[in-house]
């Protein structure tokens, strides 16, 4: 079962503002029944000052999107429309100190209902941008729409590139055998348009190929390793996790990890990414270690 | 209060007599069979032993039809790969659209590499064409491979009948019979199944152990190679201890046949009954009436408008282990194939639950159960978008139709 964090639990087990409320002026219908997911929002709005006085759901769905439903009805009220508008999905994972990354689309969902919800109350018509796809990295969550699109954009023709670009494949390597079939589908497409397959694409700018660096100082070298753990940070905040550097010594890199990063069954996974990114910037091996082991050393 | 499994279907205890059995192969026995000293010779003898119990389950003619694998994935890929290797002029392959993703899984990959797999499909019960079937027979089929046992409804398939006609027209036979071994009586040397696939820990013996059942003078080639083990069908060094624990599971398995079919069968009868009894818009999947086809100790039951993950965690709290076909608990987009396949619409799919038993269970339990369930399925709908009061809303896919998100 998955691993839910006790503020799931208690907002599942004991959901708060629950069911339909009489004389709601804002109503959200979102989700897809297909996937199992469903939720209804509804606002109790005050003209005058577009303070949220009250505001409940009706939810089908599995636990986490039950929490994460009972979550944002607790965070909105008592917001005006316009503050409430800016609480983002991770504010609600955070509410609930964590969701699965498998189950992060039920805290999107809140997210979406409540735009749905306002949009209905101001009178507008709400479109859904959202686009989903078949998970296919697990590690950083990426799902195929999102790596079709970017090889298309890109002209993409290796893994190595789709991870470069969107971070697929970056971890545990699991789904490499699924881009691959990705990058052949749309290669496939190119063929029967007439388009020759692009050789090969040129890198990200970002990411210069190892080999043209020149020796880096040691001033340089700390600060292009921080660099690049900076440029991970966010897509790790997102998560509900963080990493801090807490040493260099030589080609061993300590790192903490932070939030639910920390003990995260994806703590290798999401190591062996960093690692891989720090090799690439730097040019030269190196090795990410937990801080942990910095004080069984000293 | 103890726990209640009624996960059986997912896997099983392992029985105390099993335990037993396979701990001297740990310490002692830890000779390898192939060996000539005594150390050896010992543990050559406890396999020849547990063969026997195992081919005295399935009522195989020879003890040399009898291939110990490590589970029934493998088996079931042995199978397969073997019947396309070794008949090359064959390229389709007939499967059914509520196998086992050991099944389904190996024949999107053979897709790919050119091989023709055609899926039947299956009436709102679970049940196949055998018309249909016999339609898709020809002398470009390689093999059949059908389940005996739907691991989640439970829906038994005519297997022995669908086997007589692949042989009539030269074609190999396959049956997963994971969930049927140990449930109900088989005797393999009067059907014309070729190959049929079993896995330890379904039947209370330990993970980590399957058999490949291979009819004598079926044309095969191994999957693993490298050792003269199992006469050179499956290389590697035999996993003795747990070779000798499917021994005694098959035996007492063997024992407690006819308890399978009466008293498990009751007492889930008992619970099918007395949950439909007390919640409503709640029905039974798969071939599930009185004179259904089904194995004696699965019921999968739909509960319609809310969401299994939610009944799981509910049951959990309650002490009470069960699985659900819903997406979520699986972690994909979809609910279980096996509901879609049998037309269950998406509100009940997503709802279904499946109670499993062993011959562990007792009435007490089922009790326990029976009042569990009613008030959790009430919570769950009282905070459903579909329900209202007693009852779903009118027209409850128009009056909720949320925006795709």
């Amino acid at each position: 079962m998955w691993d839910y964090s006790d503020k799931v639990r208690e907002h599942f087990f004991d959901p708060k503002n629950s069911g339909p409320l009489e004389g709601a002026n804002g109503v959200g219908d979102v989700g897809s029944i297909k996937c199992g997911d469903a939720l209804r929002l509804m606002l109790k709005v005050e003209p005058e000052t577009e303070v949220i006085l009250d505001a409940h759901f009706q939810t089908f769905g599995c636990g986490s999107a039950i929490a994460s439903s009972s979550a944002l009805t607790e965070i909105i009220k008592g917001m005006t429309l316009d503050d409430a508008l800016k609480v983002s999905n991770q504010d609600i994972a955070d509410y609930l100190d964590g969701l699965p990354p498998e189950k992060m689309h039920c805290s999107v969902m809140g997210r979406e209902a409540l735009q749905a919800a306002v949009a209905n109350y101001r009178g507008e018509v709400w479109t859904d941008d959202h686009e989903e796809g078949a998970l296919i990295c697990k590690c950083f969550a990426i799902d195929a729409v999102m790596i079709e699109d970017t090889v298309r954009a890109n002209s993409l023709t290796t893994v190595e590139e789709v991870t470069n670009y969107t971070k697929a494949g970056g971890g545990c390597s699991s789904c490499h055998e699924a881009i691959e079939e990705i990058l052949e589908k749309v290669a496939q497409e190119w063929e029967a348009e007439g388009k020759a397959a692009p050789t090969a694409a040129p890198a990200p700018a970002a990411e210069a190929k190892p080999a043209a660096k020149p020796q880096l100082t040691t001033y340089q070298r700390m600060r292009k390793i921080e660099e690049v753990v900076e440029s991970i940070r966010p897509t790790l905040i997102k998560d509900g996790g963080d990493i801090e550097i807490v040493e260099v010594s030589g080609k061993d890199i300590y790192v903490n990890l932070k939030g639910a990063c920390a003990g995260c069954m994806m703590e290798q996974a999401t190591l062996g990414g960093v690692q891989q990114k720090l090799i690439e910037a730097l040019g030269e091996f190196i090795r990410l270690l937990p801080a942990k082991l910095l004080t069984e050393i000293h | 209060m103890k726990p209640i499994y009624l996960d059986n279907n997912a896997t099983t205890a392992c029985d105390p007599a099993v335990v037993e059995a396979m701990l001297p192969y740990f310490t002692e026995q830890f000779g390898n069979p192939s060996s000539m000293h005594s150390f050896g010779n010992k543990v050559g003898g406890a396999i020849k032993e547990a063969r026997k119990k195992v081919q005295a389950l399935l009522g195989a003619e020879h003890d040399s039809e009898i291939v110990f694998t490590s589970c029934g994935t493998e088996s079931d890929s042995t199978a397969i790969l073997s019947a396309i290797k070794a008949q090359p002029e064959r390229n389709q392959i007939i499967t059914t659209a509520v196998e086992h993703p050991a099944i389904l899984s190996l024949g999107e990959y053979l897709e790919k590499e050119g091989y023709i797999v055609k899926k039947l499909g299956v009436d709102k019960r679970g049940r196949i064409d055998i018309d249909e079937y016999k339609s898709l027979l020809n002398d470009r089929v390689a093999i059949v491979s059908a389940m005996w046992a739907n691991n989640e409804t439970g829906t038994l398939f005519p297997v022995e009948e669908m086997a007589e006609l692949a042989h009539a027209k030269g074609i190999q036979f396959h049956t997963d019979a994971v969930q049927a071994v140990g449930k109900i009586p088989m005797s393999l040397k009067d059907t014309k199944i070729d190959m049929l696939s079993l896995s330890g820990h379904k039947l209370h013996a330990p993970k980590g152990i399957g058999v490949l059942y291979l009819r004598r003078n079926t044309r095969f080639r191994p999957l693993l190679r490298g050792g003269h083990q199992e006469r050179g069908r499956r290389a590697g060094t035999e996993n003795a201890a747990s070779i000798v624990g499917l021994g005694v599971a098959c035996e007492l398995a063997m024992q407690n046949l006819h308890h399978e079919n009466t008293e498990v069968k009751r007492l889930r009868d008992k619970l099918q009954a007395g949950i439909l009894a007390n919640v409503t818009h709640a029905f039974a999947t798969g071939d599930a009436g009185p004179s259904g086809n089904r194995l004696p100790n699965t019921c999968n039951i739909a509960f319609e408008y809310i969401e299994g993950e939610a009944i799981l965690m509910l049951l959990n709290k309650m002490g009470i282990a069960a699985s659900s076909g819903s997406a979520c608990t699986s972690g994909s987009l979809e609910p279980s194939h096996v509901m879609r396949a049998m037309g269950i619409p998406y509100t009940a799919a997503h709802g279904t639950t499946r109670f499993s038993l062993s011959r562990y269970n007792t009435e007490e339990e089922i009790d326990r159960v029976i009042e569990a369930v009613p008030p959790i399925v009430a919570q769950l709908r009282k905070l459903s978008p579909y329900w209202s009061g007693n009852g779903p809303v009118d027209n409850p896919e128009e009056s909720f139709a949320p925006a795709y998100a």
